[in-house]
């Protein structure tokens, strides 16, 4: 089964008003089970708005999305996916454990269970010794470690993520990337991952998808294999190549 | 040590030159007393400046209690159906630039004047605007990021409401209390100034302030400013364990 | 705003025929008010006694009003204005010397947590002697009134970041110029809510001066001569709060006028002062 299928979807912002804009135009995706996809294009270029509808944060203008063999509507309301933005997004009043368990409590999970899980996922990110400090005592790069192990922690079968490193220094830009391949390897997570850097894109995705402004479309799937996802495969002539194909992809 | 030293050494400094300015200068009482006369008079009256703290901290707590409550209630309200919100939000910050205090004189005659209820509604209805306008600022704020979360879980409205609209309107609701326990206190001290029952500060430093005795007046100036002080580190402290998540940001 | 006044309107005069006359007394305390004419008028006789004349052959009582209004507003404005200054230049010291702010910050900020308006009795004695009586509530009014410009305009003065700073430090601008054209502009969104706060309480220490140092002519006084009136012409107290109303919006339209043409195209900021 795919993990999701966007289907000839448009989307018009302020249909029929003066202020009207076309942000996505006749754009089709899929993404296969344990895909890792990145989206990537200039500012404008509807990347978000992409991943908002399939994850059912505001509704296609025409066309469909699916997720996991249900209708995007079904699949929010079943938390088939997890979901990072660019703001870790951290409730503040929460600490670091009680952020992690909010998608758990909501779901009805028992108070035993949560925490066991909250700890396994604080675990994953290494943030284990954190668990009852509160968000305000945590670095940024924590916080949007935070952030990821609450996507993680009813364990969907699909992860969104919307620049999820994009405030972060290099560094631990870096660590972070790996951190997440990792997990994605491990638990078998497909994702999709938006991006304005090429070098992110490459480095994490098995499919970098390129798209253009004004009309918001998709204008080229490149397929990424890498030796590895390690120091090593930062430096390999592979790599180069396919961020000199995405960065030549992005200009025409 | 840093923080506290420099105003404890003005404050030092000022009463100094306070009383070297009205003994040397021969600065008549009637304009302003010695600090050693007013201390004097502190430890004289003090019974007599603890009695009528107490009737007005009294009128001062119900006050703020009863105003705070209703502006919790009028908020939510206000946040739950936006029409409400939008008209009575411009009402409320025009009304607050209106001096409510004096609000008493009328109230003296609705309820007898012999009563407490007078003192105590003004400082309810002082207390009900920051309240009110603060708190439903807060409700009003949510996190776009948050938000956009909640949805994602699915989340039903009362949910939203629990898990995020009230913590996160805490900080705000604290700021309106903050004003609003400074205001409660002097609005129960000079509602006295307009009549009705005279058992609190207010009424004492008129009665002094009547008999010229000055020092006197300005010994339950002194009580007000103790009674003023008390309700403010008591929010503080309420906030502080309230919101113990601002608390450890800080240390 | 016309439909929140309808609904007070509304409720008052609901209340009126719908509540007992005597008030409802639970527990031996009166929890809601008398109806009678005497306390609570219908809103029409107020509005007749607007036009009446203030005693028999007097000058009507809505003049009376608002002249007193326009005293005290006269009032108001001279101890909004020197509380102002005096905010600002302190708030200017506080940025400029660290010390000065060490020092006076804790008080500015615990002057308002304490009823310092109490004080009120006793600055009238100043009246007759070291200036005129009139002053005494200016007095008042300016120290209300500077608390909030002091500490409002030192946030403003202290929020320039410090790129803004170096950049200014980069032209070799001195610590003048730097206020001038860098901490000043940046303070106006946090200055004018400040006024406004500055505003409402120069109001109330001008209305609760009057009452503390007896001066004759202005609106405060009136309320009080009225109420003692109430008696035997029940509306005559409310056509003074009327005008204590008028005197509220008028000074916080004033406050508002001064804002529009320096604020538009800025960005508004929350300010607490406490």
């Amino acid at each position: 089964m795919t993990a999701v299928v966007v289907d000839n979807v448009t989307k018009v912002f302020n249909r029929g008003r003066s202020d009207e804009v076309p942000a996505l135009t006749d754009v089709n995706l899929t993404v296969g089970d344990g895909e890792f996809v990145s989206l990537i294009g200039p500012s404008g270029c509807g990347k978000s708005t992409l991943l908002r509808l399939i994850a059912d944060l505001i509704e296609p203008t025409s066309g469909t999305v699916t997720v996991a063999g249900r209708p995007a509507s079904q699949a929010r309301r079943e938390q088939e996916y997890g979901i990072a933005f660019q703001q870790a997004g951290l409730f503040e009043w929460r600490t670091v454990r009680r952020n992690v368990e909010l998608p758990l409590e909501l779901r009805g999970v028992s108070k035993a269970e949560r925490r066991a899980k909250a700890e396994e996922m604080l675990e994953l990110v290494g943030l284990a010794d954190f668990a009852g400090h509160y968000p305000g005592q945590l670095s940024g790069g924590m916080q949007q470690r935070v952030a990821i192990a609450r996507a993680l922690a009813v364990q969907p079968p699909l992860l969104l993520m919307d620049e999820p490193f994009g405030a972060l220094d290099e560094m631990t830009r870096e660590r972070l990337q790996s951190e997440l391949l990792g997990i994605c390897a491990k638990t078998g997570t497909s994702t999709v991952f938006v991006t304005h850097s090429i070098a992110e894109a490459v480095f994490l995705s098995g499919r970098v998808v390129v798209m253009s402004a004004r009309p918001g479309r998709i204008t080229a799937s490149i397929e990424v294999e890498l030796p590895s996802r390690d120091e090593a495969g930062r430096q390999a002539p592979a790599y180069f190549e396919k961020i000199t194909e995405v960065r030549q992809a992005l200009r025409s | 040590m840093r923080r506290v030293l420099p105003p404890v050494i003005v404050g030092i400094l000022a009463l100094i030159l306070w009383e070297l300015f009205v003994t040397l200068g021969r600065v008549a009482p009637f304009i302003l007393p010695a600090p050693s006369a007013i201390g004097a008079q502190i430890a004289e009256q003090r019974r007599n400046i603890g009695e009528a703290a107490l009737a007005s901290g009294a009128n001062a707590l119900i006050g703020l209690i009863g105003g705070t409550l209703v502006a919790v209630l009028a908020a939510l309200a206000a946040s739950r159906f936006l029409v409400l919100g939008e008209v009575s939000i411009p009402f409320a910050a025009v009304l607050n630039a209106l001096p409510i205090i004096a609000l008493a004189p009328i109230l003296n005659n609705m309820f007898e004047s012999t009563s407490s209820v007078p003192r105590r509604l003004v400082t309810g209805i002082v207390v009900f605007f920051p309240v009110f306008l603060n708190l439903l600022r807060g409700l009003r704020e949510v996190d776009p990021v948050h938000q956009e979360l909640m949805r994602t879980y699915a989340a039903s409205g009362w949910t939203f409401a629990r898990k995020v609209r009230l913590p996160g309107a805490l900080p705000h609701f604290f700021t309106g209390l903050r004003q609003a326990s400074s205001l409660a206190v002097i609005a129960a001290v000079v509602a006295e100034y307009f009549g009705g029952l005279q058992d609190g500060l207010g009424a004492r430093i008129t009665s002094a302030a009547a008999f010229t005795a000055y020092p006197r007046a300005w010994a339950f100036v002194a009580g007000a400013c103790l009674l003023g002080l008390a309700f403010y580190l008591a929010t503080l402290l309420l906030e502080r364990l309230a919101m113990p998540w601002k608390q450890r940001l800080t240390s | 705003m016309i439909a929140g006044l309808a609904v007070a309107a509304l409720l008052w005069e609901g209340y009126k025929a719908a509540g007992d006359p005597e008030g409802t007394v639970l527990f031996g305390v009166r929890v809601l008010p008398r109806a009678d004419d005497l306390s609570m008028p219908h809103l029409w006789t107020i509005g007749r006694r607007l036009a009446d004349p203030e005693m028999t052959g007097g000058r009507p009582v809505w003049l009376v009003v608002l002249q007193a209004c326009l005293f005290t507003l006269g009032i108001t404005a001279a101890g909004f204005a020197a509380g102002t200054v005096i905010g600002l230049v302190l708030a200017a010291a506080m940025q400029r010397f660290r010390i000065v702010e060490r020092g006076l910050l804790p008080y500015v900020v615990l002057s308002q947590t304490v009823p310092l308006v109490a004080l009120a009795p006793l600055i009238a004695g100043w009246g007759g002697t070291l200036m005129p009586p009139w002053a005494t509530v200016s007095v008042i009014a300016a120290y209300l009134a500077f608390f909030p410009v002091a500490v409002g305009m030192l946030r403003g003065l202290q929020s320039p970041s410090a790129g803004g700073v170096e950049l200014m430090r980069s032209y070799a601008a001195g610590w003048w110029r730097t206020l001038v054209k860098l901490r000043f502009p940046a303070a106006l969104p946090y200055l004018f809510p400040a006024l406004r706060l500055a505003g409402a309480a120069a109001v109330v220490g001008a209305v609760v001066g009057e009452i503390s140092t007896g001066t004759r002519g202005g609106i405060g006084r009136l309320i009080i001569e009225y109420s003692r009136e109430a008696t035997s012409d029940p509306a005559k107290v409310y056509t003074a709060m009327l005008g204590a109303a008028l005197l509220g919006l008028l000074v916080a339209g004033a406050v508002s006028l001064l804002e529009l043409p320096l604020m538009r195209h800025r960005r508004h900021v929350e300010v607490a002062t406490l």
